[in-house]
Formats: C-alpha cells, sequence, structure tokens
C-alpha cells in the first residue's frame, strides 16, 4: 500500500515535470537567444510602456539600475567593473563627468540623427569633445516656479519675489537637491551666468537663500513634492518644473509651472554607452530607438515625469499623436512654443558650479537646510 | 547498593557530565558570537571608515582625520545634535507620560488574561511595516486629509500638520508607544503586591501609594523604558524625513545627506559615531539612575 502511494507520487512528480517542461519549452528556447542591456538611469525610464516594443523587436531585456542624483551614479559606475553597464542615462552637466573619468565610449556621430535636432541641441554643450559625441541628448525640461494655483496665481508667479511673500510663511517648499535651487535663486540675483559666481556673487547666493528660510515648509523628495503640492500644503516649489506638475496636471490638480521673468533653468537627460560593454551594437541600437520619433514620443510622455524632446521628427509625430499633449508640453509645430523661450534667452543651461566645488555648493545646501 | 554497580555507574555519569556541559556550552556559545557579528565588527567598521577618505566617488581605505575635522568643524553640527536630542527626549518624555494610564491599567486593573489579550493588541501595530504606517499619517495629517477636514468641518482653518512637532512626535509614539507600554506594563505587574497591601492596610491613599510605593519600585522598568522610547526617536530616520520635514533636521537625517552628497561614508561614519557616543552616555546615566541605592 505505502509502496503504491510512492509509486504513484514519483509518476505524478515525474508527469508533472514533464507537462512542466512541455509548456515552458517555447519561454525557454526564446530566453536562450535573449540578450540582457543593462541600463544606468534615473527612476521611471524603464517603464515597460517606453522599452517594451523594443525589447520585443530586439529579443532583449533591459535590466535597470536606478540611482538618484549625479553623485550617486558616478559612485555606482565608480564602484562596479568596467562594462557593468550598458546604457547610461545622465543629467547633461554630469557628462563632462563621465568623459573626464574614462566611463563613457566615444559615438559615431552618423550613427544618429543629429540633423534631425533643433539647431539649439546638436552640438549640445559638455557632449562633443574632439569631433566626437560622447553622449545624444534624449529629452530637457525648464525648471521655474511650480505653484498650486489656489495658493498664487500665474500673474503672482511671474517673479521669484513673490516666494519672500508673508502670505507663503511657512507655505515655501524645496527639491532637497542644490543645484536647481542655488541656481533659480542665483537667477533672482539677476547673474548672467548662474552657475559662473565669483566670491561676490556666492556670498550674495548664499545670503539670498537663507533670507528664504523661515518660509520653507520643508525638503522633499519626487513624491513628497507631488503630494504637498497637490494638497496644497506648500503654494510654490522654486527650481522644479513640469517633471513635478506635469504629473500632477495630468491627474487634473490645479498646478503649474511658470517660467519668472527672472528666466528659468534647463535640465537636460542624455544617453550614453559605457565603457567596456559587451552588447556595443545592441546599445547603440537602443540609442538610436529612443531617438526615433516612436522613442521619442514614449520618453516625451514618460509616466514618471515627462519632458520635452529635442527632434523635429519626435515633435512631428506627437502633434500627430497627441495634440493636446503636444499643446500642454509647449511644443507645437505651427505657433508659439518652447524653443521661443530658449531664443528669447530666458533659459539658462542647469550646470555644476564652475568657480566653487561641487562639495562647496552642496556643504553650503546641508547648512541651509540644517538653518 | 551493590558494589559491582558502581564502577558501571561511574563512566555513565562522567557521560552524563559531558552531555550537561556541551549543553551549556551549546547556549552560550551564541552570545560572544551574535556580540561578535552583531556589534563588535560593524562598530569596529564604522570606527575604521571614519579615517578613510573618499577618492572620485569611492572609499578608499586611508588613515586621516579629514572626515573627523569636516564634521566636527560644521558650525551647524551641535545646533543640530541638541535639536535631535532635546527632540528625541521630549518624545521619550512624552510617550512614557502617554502610556503610563494605560500599562496602569493593564497591570493594575485587568486580569491576566485579559492583560496578555490587551498586550497582544498593543504589539498588533508590528505586524504591519512601519514605513506603511508613517506614509499613513501623511493622510491624516496633509492638507485636505483626514484631521483637516475635520477641524475645517467645525470651523477652523485646517490646516496642513505636516512638518511640524506634532508630526514628527506621532512617528516617534508610533514606533516607540507599543514597546514603551510593553516594558512598563511588565515593570508594574511585577511590583510586589505585599508591599502594596500593606500601604494600603496602613491606611495610604492611592496617590501616596502610586508615587511612594508603585513608581520606586518599577524605576528600573521604567526608566528602561524611557530609555527605549529615546533609542528608537534618536535614530529614526523615516518619520524625521516623511512628517517632520525640513521643519526639523536631525542627525540621521545629516548623515543621508553627507552620503548622498558625494559619498561621503566617512563623514557619515562620524555623525554616526557621536549619536552611539551621546546614546551610550545617555543608556549608562539612565541605568546608573535607575538602579541606584535608594536612600
Amino acid at each position: 500500500m505505502t509502496r503504491d502511494i510512492i509509486a504513484t507520487r514519483r509518476q505524478l512528480i515525474k508527469g508533472g515535470l514533464a507537462a512542466a517542461a512541455a509548456i515552458a519549452t517555447p519561454a525557454i528556447l526564446r530566453a536562450q537567444g535573449r540578450r540582457d542591456l543593462t541600463m544606468l538611469t534615473w527612476a521611471g525610464h524603464a517603464d515597460p510602456d517606453v522599452i517594451g516594443a523594443f525589447e520585443d523587436a530586439h529579443n532583449v531585456r533591459i535590466r535597470a539600475k536606478e540611482y538618484v542624483g549625479g553623485d550617486q551614479m558616478l559612485a555606482q559606475i565608480a564602484q562596479s567593473p568596467a562594462g557593468t553597464y550598458d546604457v547610461i542615462l545622465s543629467d547633461a552637466e554630469y557628462v563632462v563627468q563621465l568623459k573626464q573619468a574614462g566611463f563613457i565610449e566615444p559615438l559615431a556621430a552618423e550613427d544618429y540623427p543629429f540633423d534631425d535636432f533643433f539647431p539649439e541641441f546638436q552640438n549640445f554643450r559638455g557632449h562633443w569633445f574632439e569631433g566626437d559625441p560622447y553622449a545624444v541628448f534624449l529629452r530637457f525640461g525648464f525648471l521655474g516656479l511650480s505653484h498650486n494655483r489656489a495658493a498664487m496665481s500665474e500673474a503672482e508667479a511671474r517673479s521669484y519675489r513673490g516666494l519672500w511673500d508673508p502670505r507663503h510663511e511657512g507655505r515655501i517648499g524645496h527639491f532637497d537637491w542644490h543645484l536647481p535651487n542655488l541656481g533659480t535663486l542665483s537667477l533672482v540675483n539677476g547673474n548672467e551666468a548662474p552657475f559662473d559666481l565669483d566670491d561676490g556673487d556666492w556670498t550674495e547666493l548664499t545670503e539670498t537663500m537663507m533670507s528664504l528660510r523661515p518660509q520653507v515648509r520643508g525638503f522633499y523628495d519626487y513624491g513628497g513634492m507631488l503630494s504637498a503640492l497637490r494638497s496644497g500644503e506648500v503654494a510654490a516649489i522654486p527650481g522644479i518644473g513640469d517633471w513635478i506638475t506635469g504629473v500632477l496636471a495630468r491627474d487634473g490638480a490645479d498646478v503649474t509651472t511658470t517660467i519668472p521673468e527672472e528666466g528659468g533653468l534647463q535640465w537636460t537627460e542624455s544617453l550614453s554607452i559605457g565603457v567596456g560593454s559587451r552588447n556595443q551594437d545592441l546599445a547603440r541600437t537602443f540609442l538610436q530607438y529612443m531617438l526615433s520619433p516612436e522613442g521619442q514620443v514614449k520618453t516625451a510622455t514618460l509616466k514618471a515625469y515627462p519632458a520635452m524632446i529635442p527632434t523635429r521628427a519626435g515633435w512631428a509625430l506627437l502633434n500627430d499623436e497627441l495634440p493636446g499633449e503636444a499643446q500642454r508640453q509647449n511644443m507645437v509645430l505651427n505657433g508659439p512654443n518652447a524653443l521661443d523661450e530658449i531664443r528669447a534667452g530666458r533659459i539658462r543651461l542647469r550646470e555644476l558650479p564652475v568657480q566653487q566645488s561641487l562639495e562647496t555648493w552642496n556643504d553650503t545646501w546641508t547648512r541651509y537646510k540644517n538653518a | 547498593m551493590t558494589s559491582p554497580a558502581l564502577p558501571a555507574r561511574a563512566p555513565a555519569r562522567r557521560f552524563q557530565n559531558l552531555y550537561l556541559r556541551t549543553w551549556q556550552a551549546l547556549w552560550v556559545l551564541p552570545l560572544p558570537a551574535w556580540l561578535l557579528f552583531f556589534f563588535a565588527v560593524p562598530l569596529g567598521l564604522l570606527v575604521a571608515i571614519s579615517f578613510w577618505s573618499v577618492v572620485n566617488y569611492r572609499l578608499t581605505p586611508d588613515a586621516t582625520l579629514s572626515a573627523w575635522r569636516y564634521v566636527l568643524g560644521l558650525d551647524f553640527l551641535w545646533a543640530s545634535f541638541w535639536r535631535s536630542y532635546g527632540l528625541s527626549l521630549a518624545s521619550a518624555v512624552a510617550i512614557s507620560l502617554l502610556a503610563f494610564p494605560a500599562s496602569y491599567a493593564m497591570a493594575f486593573v485587568a486580569a491576566p488574561r485579559q492583560r496578555l489579550v490587551l498586550l497582544g493588541l498593543a504589539i498588533a501595530p508590528f505586524f504591519t511595516s512601519y514605513l506603511v504606517r508613517i506614509y499613513s499619517w501623511q493622510v491624516f495629517l496633509a492638507e485636505g486629509g483626514v484631521i483637516s477636514s475635520i477641524i475645517q468641518a467645525f470651523g477652523g482653518k485646517g490646516e496642513s500638520l505636516l512638518n511640524t512637532y506634532f508630526a514628527l512626535f506621532l512617528g516617534h509614539a508610533t514606533l516607540a508607544l507599543p514597546v514603551v507600554l510593553i516594558l512598563q506594563t511588565i515593570a508594574l505587574a511585577n511590583v510586589d503586591r505585599t508591599g502594596i497591601s500593606a500601604a494600603a492596610n496602613l491606611g495610604a491613599r492611592p496617590g501616596a501609594i502610586l508615587f511612594r510605593v508603585i513608581l520606586p519600585a518599577a524605576r528600573p522598568g521604567l526608566a528602561l523604558g524611557l530609555l527605549f522610547a529615546f533609542l528608537l526617536s534618536y535614530a529614526e530616520f523615516v518619520s524625521a524625513a516623511y512628517l517632520g520635514g525640513g521643519a526639523f533636521q536631525t542627525l540621521p537625517i545629516l548623515v543621508t545627506d553627507l552620503v548622498r552628497a558625494g559619498q561621503q561614508w566617512p563623514r557619515a561614519a562620524v555623525v554616526s559615531l557621536l549619536m552611539i557616543a551621546s546614546l551610550l552616555a545617555t543608556a549608562l546615566a539612565t541605568v546608573l539612575w535607575a538602579y541606584r541605592e535608594k536612600g
């Protein structure tokens, strides 16, 4: 009797295994030919909506390692053996550091549709060295003054000075990163090159910042900013943009970003290929996919945070497929659009500090938080 | 009884002795091992890292005082230190006071079986993740959230309570209150009842019994509860970041800021060591006070 049961159980297991193997075979066969492409990236870019089509078309699985902030990205690469990351998505101002540290490969200009880029973005600052591009410009956005309309009107947001209004005491939020905050306040001080400050300008900037401290409600991460702005806990957050308010507006929140008359900053994200990547061909194909009109529209409407895109073909397709989104993001082809803001000189590129070290800016920010 | 049996018994007893010793050794061995792995080694590593340097965002073994110099040279360091210390001490005292009536009820009013059920309920919050509990507080505290809606319904302004000390305190209490409740209940339940009966028989009023018999007898346990509330609040990062926010920058936030800013693990290690040192001093002082000879 006992023996019988064991025999049946064995048979059952055998049969089960065979059945499972039969069912799984196509997947296994498929997986055998499948390659992995590793990507070091800001959060949200490995969204299946964006990369799913590429994964299917090329039988590849993209393995994304996400980071928060350029420092963390550099640390990730520095701590990993060469070739760990095939594709690196970084903020444009960090491309120079990546290149100088020897972390990224030179690209072949003819592989990418630079001719299709709007002229502003073709020879983008810090991307080309001795005639070779080391990164391709993927997406960008403006940073200005994001505000909850119920608490701060667009008219009031026309100047950053509104942040100091007694009505907003304890109602101003901050994104917890020194670069966009100090850059924006540098614009308030009227610095033509907001990141290139001599000692006098720098001292003045730290004083301007400290004078804002009593107004500050809190220092937030991505999720914190979304809820603080939506609920009206904070009236406004300087130095951020549609990458936050666009997400909230999609949900119907009454928030927007205004570029005040003192100007705004431009953030930029670019793609590079990691040094020592064993999948150079695939990485190149991925970059080409992201710069294709389809890839561009997908990254423009990224769920985590939307952005503007640098290619004409991308704009055309976006206007075709999602005219509402093109309108909302100010990327309409016939009529005034975001490029006019750049051409009018209202937008400065976000950069790393020129005369001070990154550490000095960091320390100043920590001191401000602890004040 | 009979002499032939003796030689056979002696080896058996020796074996039994050996068995007993092995048995005890098995129980004792983990203690030094755990102490080594979970305390001495991490602490040693922390001390070592505080003398390392960061080269190109990479932690590099070194023997430099630069991290110590940097951290001790921060002009806001002591302000942040005392802010952290004061806030957690205030939370610890408030949590202890809040917990006391409940502990008293569980120890002296509830029947033993009821006490078990009540203690079980007090532990129940631990079944959900602490992070989740802190996030849920946001729903209550935010503008337009549960609390502000109720206040508005009664004609108040109903502003957001996030980024206030009250919010931070709620976070600390969420973490520490159950622990304090348990420690206090055990301390009070173990107070010798004969002393209480004697005091009552001699005509002491309930207030006098509480302050002159129960509290002194339960002092070590109550002090332990206070200490745990302090330890948990002091090292707390989640509610400091998500409830207290910008208004209350504490040392744990400073630690994460230092790591985020250029991977400065050595500097973060220095701040952590300062925290550990101050915690040890506080713990020592509390324990000395708790077990001080009466008189």
